[in-house]
This record gives C-alpha cells, structure tokens and sequence, in this order.
C-alpha cells in the first residue's frame, strides 16, 4: 500500500545544489551546550596527557623524604603523598595511563561485542541462541566479581586489565548490535544485497554495521566513561597497575589511609576521574541529541 | 437536503501556516481559501509534502510546538478559531470537529476494549451513564455496518480486521454527532475491496448524518468516488477547486491536466498508449521560485510565468483556478510537449514464438507456525502459497494481483531464492532454481534480479548512488574494472539521472529518484528477469508515471522479462501483457491483460474490479462488495478458497454446496486464460461487464 505522509515535514532536506561537506556533522556538536562543555573537559585532559612531560613540574616517581602528606605549597601546588611524591604530577601522569587504557579496552570491547552482536542477529536460530545464552550468562555476574575473578587469575597488569574490561563489556555491546542488526536486517538494501548472493559477512560488515554506527559511537563514549570508573575500581582494589606507576585509582587507594590528616590528597584523583567520567557522559549525551536531530 | 446559503460549516480564508525549523522559518502552506457547507463532502487531493494534512492540522491545531498560523481565518460555524487560546478553542470547537486518521490502529487503544474506549468518549463529552452510553454505542456500529455490534464491543482493536479498526474509528468520530469530520487519508492502509466498502459507508454518512466531511486524499480515484467538490493542492497552495465532475473532465490548471493525465485509464495498455509524466519534483517550500509555483515543471509555461505569481481566480462559475493562462487550459487549446514523452517507438508485441524464460508449477511455500501448546501439538503450516502454476515468456510482463496477504511478496522471494520452497518445480531457463540463493551460481544470480517496493529503505543510507550502483557490476562482472564508473554514468543516464547522481547519498534524493537508482541497481547485471514488488505504490502519481516509463524503456531496450506485483488494476492493466489474480495463497484466473478486464472472471476478478477507484466521475462500476475479511492462510476454507466470501455462489444449484467440499477445476476459456471456479463458463460469460463509461466520446488522452 502507498505510504503517505502521515505528518507535514518539519524538517525538510538541505535546498537543493548545496552539498553538505564530510566535516559539517562534526561542528554539530557545538550546537549542544553540553556537548560542548564534556568536549572542553575531553580535550582539557588529553592535552594534558600529551603534554604530561612539558607541563608536569617533578618526575612522578620521585619521593621527598622531607615532604611527605604535605597540603598544597607554592612549591607543590596539591600538595605530596606518603611517600613524598608531587600530587599533581602524579595526577599528570596518571592520567596517560587512564586514557590510553580506557579507549584501548573500550575498543576491544565494542569490536568482540559487535562481531557476536552481528553474528546473532543476522543469522538468528541456534547460533542466536548459543551466541546470546553465553553472553547472558557472562551479564548474569556482578561486573565486580568479574573483575576480580579475572585479575587474580591472570595478574595485575595493563593487558589484563584490557582483557578483563573487554570481557565484562562486550556482552552488553553485543546486545546492542543484535538488536540493531534485526532491524536493520528487515530493510531492501538487505534484500537486495541477498538477491546479488552476496556474502554473509559481506552483508554484515559492509551494509549492516555501516547504519549502526551512530548508536555504537555514543555508546562507545558511555563505555570509555565506565572503563574510566572501572579502571579506578580496580586501581584502587589494587588490581590495577602494579606500583609505583601512577595510576588515579591507586592514588586513591594509598591516600585513603591518610584520610585523616591529608584529606586531599583523596580529593584530587576523585575530581580527575569524575570530571572525566561527566565529560563523557556529557559528550554522549550532547551527541545524541544532535544526531538524532540531524537526521 | 442541503439548507440554501446558510453559514459554512467551515470556511478557510488565506491561510498559511510555517514551521519553525533550525534552517529558519519554513512556509508549509500559503493562501489556501475553501469552504464546506452543512451536508458536503469537500475533498483536498495532492501529493505527498503538498501541505494537505497541515491544513487539517491547522483547522484542530494540531500543529505541535513548532508551527504556527501566521496568516489567515479559519472560520468555523461563523466564529474565527485562528489566535485564540487553547481553553478558548475548546469551547468554541468544543466536540463538534472530529478527526479519523489514517492509521486506525494508531487511533485505538490497544490495551483498552473497543466498548469503553467508545463509551468514553459518550460518558466524558456528556456525561452519559454508562449503559446508556453503550447502548447508543452499539447503535452507532450498526450505522457504520459493522458485523455484530454487542460483540465487537467486547473486543480489543487487534481482534478484528483493519477495516473493521476504521469503522470503529470512525463510529466514534460520529458518537459527537459533529458538524465537520475531518478524514486524513482514511483508506489508504486498507485494501482495495475494503477501501470500498469504507468509502460506500463515507458516501452513505453524508447524506445520513448531515455532517460536513472534509476529506484528505492522494488519490484521484478515491476523491472521485466521495466527493462533491475538490480542491487540488501543490507545493503548500491551492492551485484550483471545483465540482468534481469539473476538475475530472475539464482541468483548467496545467498541475491537475498533468495529475489526469499521469495515471493509468483503466482499460489503457502500454501498447496503445503513452503515460505522461509530470517532470522535475515538488519545489521546496524553502526556494520557491519566483513566479507561478509551478512554472518549472509546466509544459505551457511562457515568460509571464516565470516573472508573475499568478493569483486565484474564477474561471466560470465555481470553478478557481491558480493560473495565467487557466481559459486556455480549459479549452484545451494548450498541448504537451512531445520531447518529454518516452521512446517507445522500438516496442514489438512478441508474438507466441518466444521461448518460456520462467516455469513454476505446483508451487508451495509453507511457513512454520509456532504451536500454540507448549509441547507436541501437531506442526501447524501458514500455506503462503498453495499450489501455484504459471510461466513468463521472454520479454513479456505478468502482472500479479490480489489483497495484502494473497502471497504474491511470497511467490516472488521464492523464485528469486529468499525463501524455501515446500514443493513444486521451478524452473527458470531450462535451469532448477528451487534453491536457496546462497547455493545458486553466480550466472544465475546475475540473471533474476529485484526491484523493491519502499523507496526508503531500497537503498543504503551509508554509501553514495554511484557506489551501489557500480556493486552489481563489479560483482557480476559485467563491464571490465576500468569501465564501471562510465556504465554507472550511462545507466543512471538512461535513468534521466545525470552524472551529478553518481556522489549523493540515498538521504538527497525524493522517493521517486530513490526507486529509480533501485531499478538502475537491479538492471546493472543486464538480468533475464526482473521482479518488481510494487515498485510504484509508495510514489505520488506524478512520478509514478516517469518510473513506469522507464521500466517501459528498459524491457524495450533490453528485452528484460519482468514480473510486477501490484496492487493497483490500472497500473497492471497498463504495464503487463499476463495478468494472474492471486487469492488467499494461490491463482484464481490467469490470462493476457484484456480478457482479465472483460467477462468471463472468477467471481474475485469481478469484486476486485468494482473496487477499484477511478479517477473519472462518468464510469459506472457495478457495485459488488465482499463479505468479511481474508481467512486466515493458517486454516484457509476447504474446497474453493474463496467460497466464504463468494457473491456468485448462488449461480450454482443449492447455493453453491460443492463449492465448501470441493476444489475446483480449472476452466479453460481460451488457450492462455483459465478461471478457477465451479460456476461454469456459459454463467460467468453472461455477467455484465463491472466498468462501463457512459460517454461515447473519450479521445483526447492516450
């Protein structure tokens, strides 16, 4: 039957002639106040990261024995720790190891997740099922004990740590995927790509995921921001990185014992991961809105 | 009956409405004037995007948060709705205007009974007691003619049929007894045998309820049927109104002429006859030009047009018209251009001597049925297709019609391999082709290609026209590496598509150069045979015409079998040289074009016939309405399929007994035309033909 319109046009396409350029969707972001402010937040904290070696006043690593727990100082400006070591350089360091981390694992996650997403939701029967089932079973755990589960049988390191956040998110990845993929796989283009005997992976790599972009993007955000908090969890559980390596969760852990007489020495890493956590959300947030506008 | 010049019931004066959208303010409707007296029916006809359900929306302000009326009156029962507050309108209006929408299931609650989501409306407005209220309630659904009332009142809205939905949508619009009924396309999710019966009851309200009704339609056939007066809108304006039979039969503005002349007369062949398109699309309502709206797409557009607006004016009595040059058109003075015409000169009718391409006999398509126990249970079929036979010769076109849910979409999968075939044989070229496309080569493959319905979803979103073009021919190999940019530039060409296309993606193009890059993608392996499900139906008529020209030039220039599903019986009538008529999962009359129009037909041809709506008020269809809706394929009727709904059961001794026991046979009428029936031939030869045109003179098209 014909599809008329069933609601006047409330946004019609761009005037005819006028090609929209690749990098304009990219400047929609602007247009979202919060948007603009987890992105201000997200490049504040990579620059830094970047820039760590030029900006950073002392070496992370290096203890004085004459200032240890000391508040903020002209000369240490958040202050030391047990140890003796420059907060803020630490917090400077600190914050290559968790932004190299978090995308790395988060990346990881959301391939695993979409691959075994596409899988189940373009072929469905029993390799939906068997698919599914196990990754059900995988989000039956609690994330914590996952984690612990994980790190005390393979070892406290960076790779582990990637491998441990890729396990624990790519169920939750691939139950997005799935269920964008059994919409996606109902349209023509499908049909037709079918009817040109096209290959299977062919048509999940090259005309399904294409249009699941946009949702596994802005999810891909919100999961850096959780690979952040996890990251710190573990940091702070002392299964993150092994010491002395700078490390926010860590940090926490150690000045926790402090607590009483440098309080802020909690306070400082707390703020760099919430503030990071926010921005993201806030960017994800700002993203989805607009694109979702965009369209 | 109509009380002489009193106030209209509704009077529209100048209104424009603009949206507010993040490109600035956008104009959705500009100086559109009408008005509908107590008792008419008032139809505003026009393409999709032209503005016809703001309007409507505008007269309830239903205009969401970013519209607004900027210009204009709408008067209702005398009193100006326009600026006033929400709580203001409501006492104006109070429940006098209602509103049945298109969709009737969006309209109903699903989770509530159809008894008190109608009461309500009865127990809320007037405070009625609920007895009461359901009494009159019952009383309504008989006036809508709905099968037993009391019953259906007990039901949830997906208990009962889609046109049932409708009646019940609109028997509440009418508990109120308001003084204007608004319908925003009613019957354009329905069927074609249900749409008429739906719009046998429109008419019959009319005159019952004395309501003013304004109806809003796409479809000139449909406005035809109900209406009294039209009003045709394009681009956001009203370009003419008039009384129905002056609109049909002498247009005075080029936009209608074209509208007349772009759909298929019934009875018009592809052979006989040309279908003569509109060019160009609608204009955005953000850059109109600066004369005449439609100055760009007009075959008589001179210098005036360009440079003046022209202004609504009255022709002769009655009759408005958008145009400078309107007594022109209305004398017929004013001819179309001939380049725009396709080149068809080429065609040949082949005669018996080409050779079968395509041969299915005794096909099945059975689905799985869950079982409604949860363990054992005796396995459950839907018989999607049962028992089909047929065969496509080369270069010839069938036509497959029938409801939603006949299983034309499924017969179609089957043969291209998307679904697996229960039984029977296919055979395509002399090869097997009863599997699955995963498992066919590659030949094969290139040879049996689609053309889908939904202009929206044909195309890939992520990949620019070129690319999706340019994938097939890679594929298949059909033209070296190095060529392929140039033969995705000449088939878009032969598209009317330019090279400009080759770098946009789906989201710029309209629904009419969407289905064309579909058929571009389709025709990119030079394949035997090409399926069409549908592939005009979800286009405005204009651009319908321009897509069925190029298939025209496509099957002409390369000898392309096709087969093309439809719903529509002017469209197939024109398009295709074998026409199968599909019922509930198998065919119930086969045979070349015309003798499908003209008796002998299966009792089902004859409903169907009658049903569909033809935009000219001189034909005379005979009225035949089917009883009830399509049984379901899960447990289809024993002996004839169609014998549940049957209207010439009664030529048979004893009312037609054999038809519930036995399954009919086959009749031959001539070598290629076979009807399904008991009833025989000698009977079904003395039906009357169902359309008949009661003017002798019908020349100047075609």
């Amino acid at each position: 039957m014909s599809v008329a319109e069933t609601t006047p046009s409330k946004t019609s396409e761009a005037p005819a002639g006028t090609q929209r350029k690749w990098w304009e969707p990219l400047t929609l972001i602007f247009r979202s106040g919060v948007g603009t402010v987890g992105l201000v937040i997200i490049v504040f904290w990579v620059l830094v990261a970047i820039l760590a070696p030029l900006i950073a006043p002392y070496s992370p690593l290096a203890q004085d024995s004459t200032a240890i727990n000391q508040p903020p100082s002209a000369q240490y400006l958040l202050g030391t720790d047990n140890m003796g070591r420059d907060m803020l350089s630490r917090l400077i360091y600190g914050s290559r190891t968790i932004l190299l981390l978090a995308p790395i694992s988060v990346f990881c996650s959301v391939a695993v997740g979409t691959f075994l997403g596409l899988l189940g939701g373009y072929f469905g029967g029993l390799i939906d099922e068997v698919v599914m089932r196990i990754l059900d079973a995988i989000m039956a755990f609690p994330t914590i004990l996952l984690y612990l589960i994980i790190i005390a049988a393979l070892g406290p390191s960076a790779l582990n740590v990637v491998l441990a956040i890729t396990f624990v998110g790519a169920p939750g990845v691939a139950r997005l995927v799935r269920s964008l993929t059994l919409d996606i796989r109902t349209r023509d283009y499908i049909r037709a790509a079918e009817t040109r005997g096209e290959n299977p992976f062919y048509i999940m790599f090259f005309e399904i995921l294409p249009n699941a972009r946009g949702p596994i993007i802005i999810d891909s955000m919100l999961r850096v921001g959780y690979a952040i908090f996890s990251i710190g969890t573990l940091g702070f559980l002392g299964l993150g990185l092994p010491p002395p390596t700078p490390d926010w969760g860590g940090m926490i852990s150690e000045a926790r014992k402090y607590i009483w007489t440098s309080p802020l020495g909690v306070l400082w890493p707390a703020l760099a991961i919430s503030s990071l956590v926010v921005a993201l959300n806030l960017f994800a947030d700002g993203l989805r809105e607009e694109s979702t506008r965009y369209q | 009956m109509r009380q002489a010049r009193d106030i209209p019931v509704l009077r529209v004066e100048n209104l424009a409405i603009s949206y507010e959208t993040r490109y600035g303010d956008v104009q959705a409707v500009r100086d559109v004037s009408f008005e509908i007296q107590r008792g008419d029916a008032y139809s505003i006809v026009g393409e999709s995007g032209c503005g016809k359900s703001t309007v409507a929306f505008g007269i309830v302000n239903f205009l969401g948060r970013n519209g607004k009326i900027v210009d204009g009156r709408i008067l209702f029962q005398g009193r100006d709705l326009v600026g006033r507050s929400q709580e203001e309108l409501r006492k104006l209006r109070g429940d006098r205007i209602a509103m049945v929408y298109q969709d009737p299931m969006q309209a109903l609650n699903p989770t509530l009974r159809l008894g008190d989501q109608l009461s309500e409306v009865l127990i809320v407005h007037r405070g009625m007691a609920r007895s009461e209220a359901e009494d009159r309630c019952v009383h309504m659904l008989e006036q809508v003619h709905m099968p037993d009332p009391a019953n259906v009142m007990q039901r949830y809205p997906h208990q009962i049929s889609g046109g049932q939905q409708q009646r019940v949508v609109i028997a509440m619009a009418l508990l109120n007894d308001p003084a204007l009924l608004i319908m925003d396309e009613p019957t354009t999710a329905l069927d074609v045998t249900v749409e008429a019966a739906v719009l046998d009851l429109v008419a019959e309200l009319q005159t019952k309820f004395d309501t003013a009704i304004m109806y809003i339609s796409h479809n000139l056939g449909v406005v035809a049927r109900v209406s009294d007066r039209v009003g045709v809108m394009y681009a956001g304006t009203m370009v003419e109104r008039a009384s129905v039979s002056d609109i049909y039969l002498h247009p005075s503005h080029p936009y209608t002429l074209g509208l007349m002349h772009c759909v298929p007369k019934l009875g018009m062949d592809k052979s006989s006859s040309y279908l003569y398109p509109i060019r160009g699309r609608v204009p955005s309502p953000k850059n109109l030009p600066p004369g005449c709206i439609f100055e760009p797409r007009c075959d008589f557009a001179r210098k005036i047009c360009q440079e003046e607006r022209p202004s609504i004016r009255e022709v002769e009595p009655g009759h408005w018209s958008r145009c400078h040059f309107a007594e022109q058109v209305l004398a017929g003075e004013l001819q179309p251009l001939a380049h725009l015409l396709p080149n068809l000169e080429a065609r040949e009718r082949s005669g018996e001597a080409s050779k079968l391409v395509l041969n299915v006999e005794g096909a099945r398509t059975y689905y799985d049925a869950p079982s409604t126990k949860l363990i054992g249970g005796e396995k459950q079929f839907v018989k999607a297709v049962d028992d089909v036979s047929f065969s496509i010769r080369k270069g010839q076109t069938l036509g497959i019609v029938g409801e939603s849910g006949c299983g034309k979409s499924t017969l179609v999968k089957t043969i291209i391999g998307l679904e697996k075939p229960t039984a029977g044989t296919f055979e395509f070229m002399g090869v097997d082709i009863s599997t699955p496309v995963s498992s066919r080569d590659l030949d094969l493959i290139k040879n049996l290609q689609m053309v889908f319905q939904n202009p929206d979803s044909t195309l890939n979103p992520s990949y620019s026209v070129g690319a999706q073009i340019a994938r097939p021919l890679r594929r298949f190999k059909t033209v070296p590496r190095n060529d392929v940019r140039d033969e995705v530039v000449r088939l878009l060409n032969m598209m009317r598509l330019g090279e400009n296309y080759y770098d946009r993606l789906p989201r710029q193009l309209s629904g009419g150069e969407k289905q064309r890059v579909g058929i571009a993608r389709a025709i990119a392996g030079r394949p035997e045979l090409v399926m069409c499900d549908e592939p005009v139906s979800a286009l405005d008529v204009s651009v319908q015409a321009a897509v069925l020209n190029l298939l025209l030039e496509v099957q002409n220039e390369m000898g392309t079998t096709m087969a093309f599903i439809a719903h529509d019986l002017s469209v197939v009538r024109f398009f295709c040289d074998t026409i199968a008529v599909m019922y509930l999962g198998q065919i119930v009359e086969i045979g070349p074009a015309e003798a499908i129009y003209a008796p002998p037909y299966h009792p089902y041809t004859e409903a169907l016939l009658s049903a569909v709506p033809i935009p000219d008020p001189r034909v005379e269809q005979k009225h035949i309405r089917l009883m009830g809706g399509v049984p379901s394929a899960l447990h289809p009727p024993s002996g004839c399929r169609f014998h549940t709904r049957c209207p010439r059961r009664s030529l048979l001794p004893d009312g037609g007994a054999i038809c519930e026991t036995t399954v009919p046979p086959w009749q031959q009428v001539t070598e290629e035309h076979r009807i399904f029936c008991h009833i025989p031939l000698e009977e079904l030869y003395k039906l009357e033909a169902v359309i008949t045109i009661d003017v002798e003179e019908e020349s100047h098209v075609g």
